[in-house]
């Protein structure tokens, strides 16, 4: 076989069978995306400080996993649910106004976001937050939870169970993430789906020039891994993608790398540094708000 | 020229499979397969060390529930949390420096704060790997799990300990870290010995003129120093501390009430570990002025380069070192 041949049966290994999904669900993954944007902004608004922009990277991958991409039900407890792990845990505050929409959260509780005794916290707790798979906040762990958790589905025989990490993409330095690939690969676990929200950048600056991390593709591709990207913020693509690669299964592990902006949605924390961490004083969460409203 | 090397052939010679023949007390591998016919939960993975810890006697005879992560131990850790959420559980096991130092975060983070039953067989602690040297050694370990919240921790000293405190343990809520030796540890207990409790201090030796309070290898040496006092009519008390987390300062406060004496023995460093636990417990219970002394490794120091057995002996860890330690406090010649 020339090497031409073999890159050819490469891509066509990689390339999942397209799936459409209809209009109004692509309008859902929109109106989802648009609620935690500005969830975000009204429960960091009770915080006093918090991660917009990380959160506004993976709108649209958060609003998807909940629109149907991931199989859950009423019981946030039940088994054969899909597992979603944030190892990326500071787009927790992105996440709860979906938990509290699934009836899993009291609106209270939502409300007092961060507040004393509140089980609401910047960084999720699997044991304060019912439909919380994973407590997280330590970027590195997240991979290999989830590790975990597909090799046991596998061995309790849970065909239907997919587990999906959602990876930050500076968070690709630590060295624990690599433990992790390269375990999936070498267990063959294609209940695992990893996407990374390729956002370009770390609390510091660019990615690569702070600690580059690309080629990210191909590192995953050299532990056994599936490949695909797409573009984080096109609600169709998304859906889409992660449908198909949530339903390929087989004996390798996935990873979407999804291509996003920090900040997404709000002019001004586009790919803005600053606004890695920050606080929207109210006439200026008020104007966030409408700009959000109006996308 | 190709230099080929004799085919050894003297019988002191031995391979991997014969040392860890030797290591008789890393019961784990033996005792976890016989809980896990009945108990289908129990799961056990190992970082590329699976003949040097005995796991192997695990994989043979349940090689579905055994897996081997290769040298990434803190893949290993994370990874059995996340096992542990499907209902599993799962026993890690390495040497105790990549686990109880290397992984501290995971254990603290991915084990004890979301409450998991993860367990940690951290063999080899102290400095029981001897002339492998300090990167090898954990003598920090103790300082460290003790202060983690909502985890167990746990040294049994021998091989009949080690195995009941495994199987008392099976269905502990949370996590735990058994700190366990080499494997050649001399036998202090006998088989379910009712001596050897969970959760409470170990009472192995009455006497009121001391208070020997020893934690793994240093119990056995402790009872031989003992003995050699008792010929000379001193009565030693010895208790082995082997549960570290939650500790039972009440028994020794009880045995330290009556002798005003303490000696502590324990392979770690001289602070943070048992010593620290015991008079912080004499404290709290205002005993009043008690002479104390501590044997371990000394708190600047990195152990010397040497074989295990003559590293305890040079720092006062066997029997020999323990009763010299002893006289001196009492003031009585040997």
């Amino acid at each position: 076989m020339s090497s031409t041949e073999r890159r050819a049966e490469g891509a066509a290994r990689e390339a999942y069978p397209q799936v459409t999904v209809p209009e109004e669900k692509v309008r859902e993954v929109v109106e989802r995306a648009r609620l935690i944007r500005k969830e975000t902004v009204r429960l960091i608004g009770i915080a006093k400080s918090g991660h917009y922009s990380s959160v506004y990277s993976c709108a649209e991958i958060l609003a998807a996993l909940y629109s149907g991409v991931m199989r859950l039900s009423d019981d946030p407890e039940w088994p054969q649910r899909d597992r979603l792990v944030l190892s990326k845990g500071h787009v927790a505050v992105g996440v709860y106004p979906l938990l509290a929409e699934r009836g899993y959260l009291d609106r209270e509780v939502l409300d007092g976001y961060t507040r004393v005794g509140n089980p609401l916290g910047d960084h999720p707790d699997m044991r304060r937050v019912p439909g919380i798979d994973f407590s997280s906040g330590s970027l590195g762990h997240g991979l290999s939870i989830t590790v975990g958790m597909a090799k046991a589905a596998r061995m309790r025989g849970y065909d239907e169970v997919r587990i999906w990490a959602l990876l930050g993409d500076q968070e690709l330095n630590e060295g624990q993430i690599w433990e992790a690939a390269q375990a999936a690969g070498h267990f063959g676990l294609g209940n695992l789906i990893a996407i990374v929200d390729r956002n370009t950048m770390g609390l510091d600056g660019d990615t690569e020039e702070v600690m580059a991390v690309e080629p990210i593709g191909e590192k995953f591709r050299a532990c056994g891994w599936r490949v695909s990207e797409i573009d984080g913020h096109d609600p169709r693509a998304v859906i889409e993608t992660l449908t198909a690669v949530g339903q390929a299964g087989g004996d390798r592990p996935h990873c979407v790398v999804a291509r996003t902006v920090k900040g997404k949605g709000v002019a001004y924390m586009e790919r803005a540094r600053t606004w890695h961490l920050g606080y929207l004083a109210p006439p200026d969460a008020e104007a966030t708000l409408k700009e959000i409203e109006a996308r | 020229m190709t230099y080929t090397a004799p085919i050894p052939s003297d019988p002191r010679s031995w391979d991997l499979a014969t040392s860890a023949k030797l290591a008789k007390s890393l019961v784990a591998g033996q005792v976890l397969a016989d809980l896990a016919e009945e108990d289908e939960r129990i799961v056990v993975l190992t970082a590329d060390l699976m003949y040097s810890n005995r796991t192997s006697d695990f994989a043979e005879r349940h090689p579905d529930r055994f897996i081997n992560v290769g040298i990434a131990e803190q893949n290993m850790v994370t990874m059995a949390a996340g096992m542990a959420t499907f209902g599993y559980v799962p026993y890690v096991s390495t040497f105790a420096s990549f686990i109880g130092l290397l992984c501290a975060e995971q254990i603290r983070t991915d084990l004890a704060y979301p409450g998991l039953p993860v367990r940690v067989l951290a063999h080899h602690a102290g400095i029981s790997l001897g002339y492998y040297g300090t990167s090898h050694h954990a003598t920090e370990d103790i300082s460290i799990m003790r202060s983690i919240a909502g985890l167990k921790a746990i040294g049994p000293c021998d091989a009949a300990s080690a195995a009941k405190a495994l199987r008392a343990t099976v269905d502990e809520p949370g996590p735990i870290y058994f700190r366990l030796g080499r494997g050649r540890d001399p036998d202090v207990y006998e088989p379910d010995d009712p001596r050897f409790e969970v959760g409470r201090v170990a009472r192995l030796r009455e006497g009121d003129d001391l208070t020997i309070v020893a934690n793994g290898i240093t119990v056995h040496a402790a009872l031989q120093a003992a003995e050699a006092l008792a010929a000379d009519g001193i009565e030693a008390a010895v208790l082995d501390a082997h549960t570290f987390r939650p500790f039972d300062g009440e028994t020794v406060v009880e045995y330290v009430g009556r002798s005003k004496r303490l000696l502590v023995a324990e392979e770690h460093n001289v602070q943070g570990g048992i010593a620290s636990l015991c008079v912080e417990a004499i404290g709290e219970a205002g005993l009043g002025p008690v002479q104390i002394e501590r044997i371990g490794m000394p708190p600047d120091e990195y152990a010397l380069i040497g074989p295990p057995y003559n590293l305890y002996q040079h720092y006062g860890m066997d029997g020999a070192g323990i009763e010299r330690r002893a006289r001196r406090m009492l003031e009585v010649a040997a």
